[in-house]
Parts: structure tokens; C-alpha cells; sequence
């Protein structure tokens, strides 16, 4: 490839011509991601109501699910309390076991990625604008080259997005006061739904689904079946941006949602059968 | 209808290493582009002023230019939908020098396009020398090909606009290109190597300014530069992959199906 030095001037931060008020979108996503992290940080060391289960309902967080380990009465799929292996002198968490994998699948999603570099990095702060730093090596070496992980975030997102529509199948149950199983719907289980399904939307849309149902084929001859899955994740990932934030502000509200149901605070309107 | 008007433009006036805005006023009236209130100033006070455009139709891909700061063609950017209250800054790309006021030298495109593995077809599918392609996988491609090469997208990308890595990164409109290369059914060149080595594609940080700035709406990061990254991680950095090697290779006889 030519190498040309054409000693184009080098432009000082904030350099730009542009007359928009291109500083919002930046600020925007540095605010409701930060204000994502830190909310989600907290709820995820709280260790505590997380499952709310006074009524008959049967509600779990999705920053604790799938629950490895749980307190005493709630849905744990290995044991109760504390896990042996677990160093002593760190405080546990249940969400802390989770938390990890769509936080991962989130931090490398191509979106984001783009997203977090203009918010952050400010690399570029915003398009056409002058940079703050002169250096620049991009995903081209360590350590955002690891970014490329992230086909192997992929897998285990898909498969938290299967326990969190369980979860939504199981809010869907409420239990009598002789500990009968009754169908019906609250506005719980319509927050647990829909978040499975916006979560789905969003890690089903993403570019690295794209590509492995589909994409590296150049030519999708004599596979219909392929075919129309790719043409399904491409139509999802046409509005993966719109998805990945719905489905971030929608999981933190299910959160929410759960833990002041659990603490008391708000009651849960319901239908049962 | 509205009344014409005055508006002040801002003409940048010089080469990209000296010169500088100069204020022109001219009568605008309804329905005028950028390119035509350039033409307008030309005729009426400066007409050793150096602008490049052909077509007019935002076919040709000669009038790139940034009007306020933001990489247009001039002329299909009507001048009802700029604000006009504030002189009307227009300068060339800064992407590439400026050969005088708003023509720029961007011949180090088409060097960097010679310089791309050429298309390289399999055999003929018939004996009468032809090929069968399934429409739907001629069509992913034809997107690529909506191209005019005004280089706005390479104006804009912060990777050479800002850090003028101009011998380590080929810029978004030649990814695009060999997009349109890598995924066409009947292509088998192998050139995944030149888009990671040469063309530097890691480089590239995904924030869709690109997209953003596509007079022909081509979605150049999701389905040109994204789908060439993931497939640069299957050839590079995927252990998996690597280990079945055995599957990849017949992987990629089907992709030459």
C-alpha cells in the first residue's frame, strides 16, 4: 500500500467547524452508561432482595440469574449461602458469578465498542471533531486487539438469555395461600418477558450472530434454512443499536422493579386463573 | 415561496499548509445547493476560486467538500437545510491535501485501490464460459457497488483525518471494496491477509462516521467493515477455528460453491 506523508496539519482538541451541538450524543452515552455501571455495581454487591416471592410470585433479578447460589427460600440452582471455594476475604455476591458474562458480552459488542470510544476515549469525541491525544493504535494491537473475544462472549450471552425467558415462564406462576400453583400475569412477569425478549432481540441482532449463522458464507445456495436465519439476524442487527440500549435501560428497571417489590416498597397489580 | 436572501459563506482560500477562510456574500434563492452559491461567488467576486464538480447530480463524487464542519457533497446539499444565520464555513476534505481552496489532491485513493488483490473468478460453471449466481447472494454485494468514490467516508474517518496514517490504513471506502471482492459469490482470491497486514483494519474502531456521512447510504460499517473483521478473526484470531482446520477448509469450498 503507498505510504504518503502529505504533513496535513495535526488539529488540537475540540478542533471542528461543525455548528451542531455535536458534544450531546457523547455526553449522553457517558451518562446513562455510567450511570448504568454504578447502578448495576450497587445492585450487584447488595446480595439481597433479589427475589421476590412474599405474594406467590416468582420473581428473579436478571442481574442474579441464573441463581448459582442463593439465600435461604430462593430458586439457587447449586447451593445455599456462600460457595466453599470462595475466597473469605472477598465479599460475595450471587450476581457476581453473572454479572460477568453480559457485562463482557456488552463491553466487546461492536456498538458499544464504537459507542464507548467517541464517550470515553474520546477517540474521536464525535465525527469530524479534533482528538485529545496524537497516538493512536486502535483494535490494531493489545490490548483492544482482544476485543475480538468477542464471538466467545456470544455463546454463553445466548444461553443467559434462554434462563431469563425461564424466568419469565416462571413468573407467569403464582402460588395460593395453600401453596397451589395458579396461572397469571403481573406486571412482574410482563417486565421479566419483555426484558428476556428485548435481551434477545439485542444479543440475537448482534454482528458476531450475523456472522456465524450466515455471514462468512459467500453464498447461501442450497441452505433455506440458513438462509432465513440470516435474513431473521440481519434484520435484528439493521436496529442493533436501538437494541442494545432498550434492552440495557430495560434490564436495570427489571432490576428495580424486583428489588422494591421484594423491600415492600410497591405492590405488583396481577391476574390469576 | 421565500424571498431571496443574503447569506455570507466562508471559503476556505489557500492550500492545506497555508491560507485561510475569506467571507463572500450572494443572493440566495429557493431550491440553490452549495455547489451552485460557490458558482455564484465564482461569477460575482472571486473567480480565480478553485471548486471541483461535474455531474451536479451527486453522481460523479467530484464536489466533496465540508459545509460547517461536516463532509458533504455541495451539490445535494440544498441551503434550506443549513443554518444560515452565521456565515456558511465550506472547505476542502482535510483528509488529504489541498491542492488550492476546495479542490483537493485525492489520488492516493486510487494508488491504494491498485494496490488491492483484483477480482479472481472461479471456473466457468457452463462450457459456454458463464457462471451461476443465486440472486440473493449477488445482491449482498450490489450494495458495495452503489459507490461513487467522493471519499467523504475517508474524509471523515478519524483514522486518517486526525492521525494520517495514510501508509498503515486503507480507509473505509477501500474496505468496501474489498467487501465487495470477499463476499461475491464467484470470487477466490484469498485476501484477508492484505486487509489485516496492509490495509490495517484493526485500526479501524467502529464509531460509524463513515455511515453517517454515505451520500449513497451504503451501511459501510455493518456490512462491509464488520462482516470483514469477523472474518479476519476466523483466519487470525479464532484458537477454534484454527484448530478445525480439517472444517474451515471445507467451509470454505462451500463459500466457492
Amino acid at each position: 500500500m503507498p505510504d504518503e506523508n502529505f504533513h496535513l496539519p495535526q488539529r488540537g482538541f475540540g478542533n471542528t467547524q461543525r455548528t451542531d451541538k455535536w458534544w450531546i450524543q457523547p455526553l449522553v452515552v457517558f451518562c446513562v452508561l455510567s450511570g448504568f455501571g454504578v447502578y448495576a455495581t450497587w445492585a450487584a454487591f447488595q446480595g439481597e432482595h433479589y427475589f421476590s416471592h412474599a405474594n406467590g410470585e416468582h420473581y428473579l433479578s436478571p442481574f442474579y440469574s441464573p441463581l448459582l447460589y442463593g439465600e435461604a427460600g430462593s430458586p439457587y440452582w447449586i447451593g445455599e449461602g456462600v460457595p466453599g471455594w470462595w475466597p473469605s476475604f472477598l465479599p460475595f455476591s450471587p450476581a457476581m458469578l453473572i454479572l460477568i458474562g453480559p457485562g463482557l458480552m456488552r463491553f466487546t459488542c461492536y456498538y458499544y465498542r464504537g459507542a464507548y470510544y467517541k464517550a470515553f476515549w474520546m477517540d474521536p469525541v464525535s465525527c469530524g471533531v479534533g482528538e485529545p491525544r496524537k497516538g493512536y493504535r486502535g483494535e490494531n494491537s493489545f490490548p483492544l486487539i482482544m476485543q475480538n473475544v468477542h464471538r466467545y462472549v456470544f455463546y454463553p450471552a445466548a444461553a443467559f438469555v434462554m434462563v431469563l425467558l425461564y424466568d419469565g415462564y416462571k413468573s407467569l406462576w403464582f402460588l395460593d395461600d395453600q401453596g397451589v400453583s395458579h396461572f397469571g400475569i403481573g406486571v412482574g412477569s410482563v417486565v421479566l418477558i419483555m426484558n428476556a425478549l428485548l435481551l434477545g432481540g439485542y444479543t440475537f441482532g448482534c454482528h458476531c450472530a450475523r456472522h456465524q449463522i450466515g455471514g462468512y458464507l459467500n453464498s447461501l445456495r442450497g441452505r433455506p434454512i440458513r438462509s432465513k436465519c440470516y435474513g431473521c439476524v440481519s434484520a435484528l442487527n439493521s436496529r442493533h443499536m436501538y437494541w442494545a440500549w432498550v434492552s440495557l435501560v430495560w434490564v436495570g428497571l427489571t432490576d428495580l422493579y424486583v428489588r422494591l417489590l421484594s423491600m415492600g416498597y410497591i405492590t405488583d397489580l396481577r391476574i390469576t386463573f | 415561496m421565500s424571498e431571496n436572501r443574503q447569506v455570507t459563506f466562508s471559503v476556505w482560500r489557500g492550500n492545506h499548509q497555508s491560507g485561510g477562510f475569506e467571507n463572500y456574500h450572494t443572493e440566495i434563492s429557493e431550491g440553490m445547493v452549495v455547489l451552485d452559491a460557490v458558482h455564484q461567488i465564482q461569477a460575482e467576486s472571486a473567480p480565480d476560486l478553485a471548486c471541483r464538480w461535474n455531474c451536479k447530480a451527486g453522481k460523479c463524487g467530484s464536489c466533496s467538500a465540508e459545509v460547517n464542519g461536516k463532509p458533504k457533497l455541495m451539490c445535494m446539499t440544498r441551503i434550506d437545510t443549513i443554518d444560515t444565520s452565521k456565515p456558511v464555513t465550506i472547505e476542502p476534505m482535510r483528509s488529504f491535501p489541498s491542492v488550492r481552496d476546495l479542490v483537493t489532491d485525492v489520488s492516493w485513493n486510487y494508488r491504494v485501490k491498485e494496490s488491492i488483490k483484483p477480482f479472481k473468478p472461479r471456473k466457468p460453471d457452463a462450457e459456454d464460459g458463464t457462471w451461476r449466481m443465486d440472486q440473493a447472494d449477488v445482491e449482498r454485494v450490489q450494495e458495495f457497488r452503489k459507490c461513487i468514490e467522493c471519499f467523504l467516508c475517508q474524509d471523515v474517518c478519524h483514522v486518517l483525518r486526525e492521525h494520517h496514517k495514510h501508509g498503515e490504513f486503507a480507509g473505509p471506502r477501500h474496505f468496501v471494496y474489498q467487501a465487495a471482492l470477499d463476499m461475491h459469490p464467484l470470487d477466490e482470491e484469498e485476501r484477508l491477509a492484505q486487509v489485516k497486514d496492509e490495509n490495517g483494519i484493526g485500526y479501524c474502531n467502529i464509531t460509524k462516521c463513515c455511515t453517517k456521512v454515505c451520500p449513497e447510504h451504503i451501511t459501510i460499517t455493518d456490512n462491509a467493515i464488520i462482516p470483514l473483521k469477523e472474518r479476519v478473526n476466523d483466519e487470525f484470531y479464532d484458537p477454534l477455528t484454527k484448530l478445525f482446520k480439517i472444517f474451515r477448509a471445507k467451509r470454505k469450498a462451500d463459500r466457492h460453491d
